[in-house]
């Protein structure tokens, strides 16, 4: 329920892991690999990982929203490695028997790994590359406003 | 002994990914000096860094004990 991937990501796979006889909604929320950024051209992105406590940080966000949202049933996956322009990066999906829960959970979801889940995203430009949130360069996140997806 | 885990922008930096080293009975935030001084890395630099431990986050003053892992967590960029 809680992966990342090296492989393209299938949604209707994490569809049918949400599904079962008490649902009446599913959302989701996909993730792709936005081609301008501030007027800036990404060429491709890479998304590297400590996968292990990725996967254990995305166990860690759906039991958080089982817990604010009971009886939902949540599943994520995260991509790894190169991406191109309109590849999935992440798929979200949330069940739940009434449709306001899985809306307001999906987007919780998305903020926390944000937050909390260690990957990271290597922007590929014409001129050069940049890892985006760079400690050690001090670098703002300089997409972050518009960098929710 | 500590493993010692670097990932994106800082693994690129310092050069390698992972070191074992003696910093067992440390605080965090020593460790955070011991990898600038090491590493030679703008000094302050790593201050509001998060530090997970055995794949949990943790705070500046909890200390590391012999066999953890201890990861140099950059600002996260995922979604």
């Amino acid at each position: 329920m809680f992966n990342v991937t090296n492989e393209p990501i299938d949604v209707n796979e994490l569809i049918e892991q949400v599904l079962h006889n008490n649902v009446g909604a599913v959302q989701t929320f996909i993730g792709t690999v936005r081609e301008m950024t501030h007027g800036k051209q990404t060429l491709q992105l890479e998304y590297h990982a400590y996968e292990s406590m990725a996967v254990k940080m995305l166990e860690r966000i759906g039991a958080e929203i089982q817990e604010q949202w009971p009886h939902t049933t949540v599943a994520i996956t995260h991509r790894l490695g190169t991406l191109a322009i309109q590849e999935i990066a992440v798929v979200i999906a949330v069940s739940s028997p009434h449709r306001q829960a899985s809306h307001e959970a999906t987007a919780y979801a998305i903020e926390r790994i944000k937050q909390i889940v260690p990957i990271w995203k290597k922007e590929y430009w014409a001129d050069g590359s940049f890892w985006v949130g760079d400690q050690l360069e001090q670098n703002a996140y300089p997409e972050k406003e518009e960098n929710h997806g | 002994m500590v493993d010692v885990l670097f990932f994106a922008g800082m693994k690129e930096k310092i050069g390698q990914a992972q070191v074992n080293a003696d910093i067992a009975g440390k605080t965090v935030r020593e460790i955070k000096l011991w990898v600038e001084q090491t590493y030679t890395l703008p000094k302050g630099s790593l201050e509001r860094t998060m530090i997970a431990v055995n794949e949990e986050f943790v705070e500046d003053t909890d200390y590391v004990k012999s066999g953890d892992t201890i990861a140099f967590i950059p600002p996260v960029s995922g979604g």
